[in-house]
């Protein structure tokens, strides 16, 4: 096969670039689409398409098809159109909307029109409701001191940086998560469960993230369990007597949110 | 002759969930009035079209109808599957078109509403899209400039038509809710059945 000569192949980026315009014409204009001879578009593109080898040429190509495309697509809705009762000559339409007078074409679109029918008013319920919550909005200084509480950086931490933080101490961590797990069931007694925040609820923030730091490893390593109960927006957690170890089991992370909201509003309970 | 209670109870059921329909169609809880279908089903339950039928009966009294707006308005199903149902949206309109006396243009100038009425007659003839372009020369013949601008404006704001970011304008969702498209090019054309009043 003889390769194709420099001249041969300007004339086809041409033809590229002249079906890519006439199909973003057709398009923007909204033409018939079926002025677009599709077949002959494609015998085009086949005709130069062994003559491309670098990516720019293979681009224009695939540019072109995908303006092909549109016109197919174009074409179809054309089709659907023109199938519904809906479909009228546009060119009566607008003759028709050119020369009708103001009057008249209110009196037309009165017949085919139907307002909405929508209220508006304030009840003494949503009074009452906003009036609580505006009792209960913190003032702006104090949101705002919240929400920078909320903008710190979130990332892992160690075991290492929590024994220098004072949330664990330095005692083995093991004797620690045994300790816990005992008291966990003492606390569960008789109903062999608890809610997870009256057990990792303490008397400051930071004992509290150290309790959920800990338990969170009870859990993992099968000293217990969480029982969450989402339409309740309830969660449990259940001590095993035993260490329980699920190899088959795939494991699976849970997120509890322990805010500093979070801690006030429990305490606010206790 | 006594009751049975088993009626009674179903009435006072039925009247409850035709409160709460009332509630959710009449009252704007979102940026567009109306309620979806799945809120319906959500807040009255899965006989929510049984209620929806039960309340159009009592707004017809009224010169009220609950519109339905389906998702594929172009063909509009005969008998809505629920998912159909689901997916769709309902309104509460005016059943009949002719309002009489001061409300007759419901607040709208007469022009203005000439202005929305060759828009959306404009953009039904071009199969549901036309160019600003297009639409703005096609005013400019019997309104003065400054009025078009504010006049597009105001049909975009209020929902009855929308614009991509290439200016071409499509029907908006009240267009759907309130205009009868069918109707009203068929009185464009004057081939209605219905005569003028």
């Amino acid at each position: 096969m003889m390769a194709p000569t420099k001249k041969q192949e300007n004339i086809g980026r041409e033809e590229l670039r002249r079906i890519i315009e006439t199909c973003q014409s057709v398009e923007n204009k909204r033409l018939n689409p079926f002025l677009v001879d599709v077949n002959e578009l494609v015998a085009v593109l086949n005709q130069y398409f062994p003559n491309w080898s670098n990516p720019e040429e293979l681009c224009l190509d695939a540019e072109a098809l995908n303006q092909i495309a549109s016109i197919i697509k174009m074409q179809s809705e054309w089709i659907k159109h023109r199938a519904t009762s809906l479909y009228r000559d546009p060119f009566l339409i607008e003759e028709k909307l050119r020369m009708l007078p103001t009057e008249r074409i209110v009196e037309i679109f009165k017949e085919a029109w139907h307002p909405l029918v929508e209220l508006e008013q304030l009840t003494m319920g949503s009074l009452e409701a906003a009036l609580r919550y505006w009792r209960e909005l913190a003032p702006i200084k104090e949101r705002w001191q919240k929400e920078n509480l909320t903008l710190s950086k979130v990332s892992p931490t160690s075991r290492e940086e929590l024994i220098k933080q004072r949330i664990l101490l330095s005692e083995s961590f093991t004797e620690e998560l045994e300790k816990l797990w005992k008291e966990l069931k003492e606390k569960a007694g008789n109903n062999q469960r608890i809610r997870y925040w009256n057990f990792i609820g303490a008397e400051t923030y930071d004992e509290t993230i150290r309790r959920a730091y800990l338990t969170s490893f009870l859990v993992t390593y099968g000293y217990a369990a969480l029982e969450v109960h989402p339409l309740e927006e309830e969660i449990f957690i259940r001590p095993f007597e035993k260490q329980v170890i699920k190899q088959d089991a795939m494991a699976f992370s849970f997120p509890i949110v322990i805010s500093f909201e979070e801690w006030k509003k429990w305490r606010q309970i206790q | 002759m006594a009751t049975n209670p088993v009626t009674l109870r179903r009435k006072a059921v039925h009247s409850l969930k035709i409160r709460r329909a009332v509630q959710l169609l009449f009252y704007k809880r979102h940026w567009e009035p109306g309620v979806k279908g799945w809120e319906l089903r959500r807040r009255i339950g899965s006989d929510y079209p049984r209620i929806i039928n039960l309340l159009n009966d009592y707004l017809d009294r009224l010169g009220l109808m609950v519109r339905i707006v389906y998702d594929e308005e172009a063909s509009l199903p005969e008998n809505p599957t629920l998912d159909q149902m689901d997916k769709a949206r309902f309104y509460v309109v005016l059943k009949e078109t002719q309002i009489s006396g001061e409300q007759k243009l419901v607040s709208w100038r007469i022009d203005d509403l000439a202005g929305l009425a060759v828009s959306l007659g404009y953009i039904i003839s071009q199969g549901g899209r036309a160019s600003r372009k297009d639409v703005e020369e096609i005013l400019r013949e019997k309104l003065p400039g400054w009025r078009i601008e504010f006049n597009l404006n105001r049909y975009l704001k209020a929902g009855y038509i929308i614009e991509d970011e290439n200016g071409q304008f499509y029907l908006g969702w009240r267009t759907r809710a309130e205009v009868d498209q069918r109707k009203l090019v068929d009185l464009l054309l004057g081939t209605s059945e219905t005569k003028m009043q």
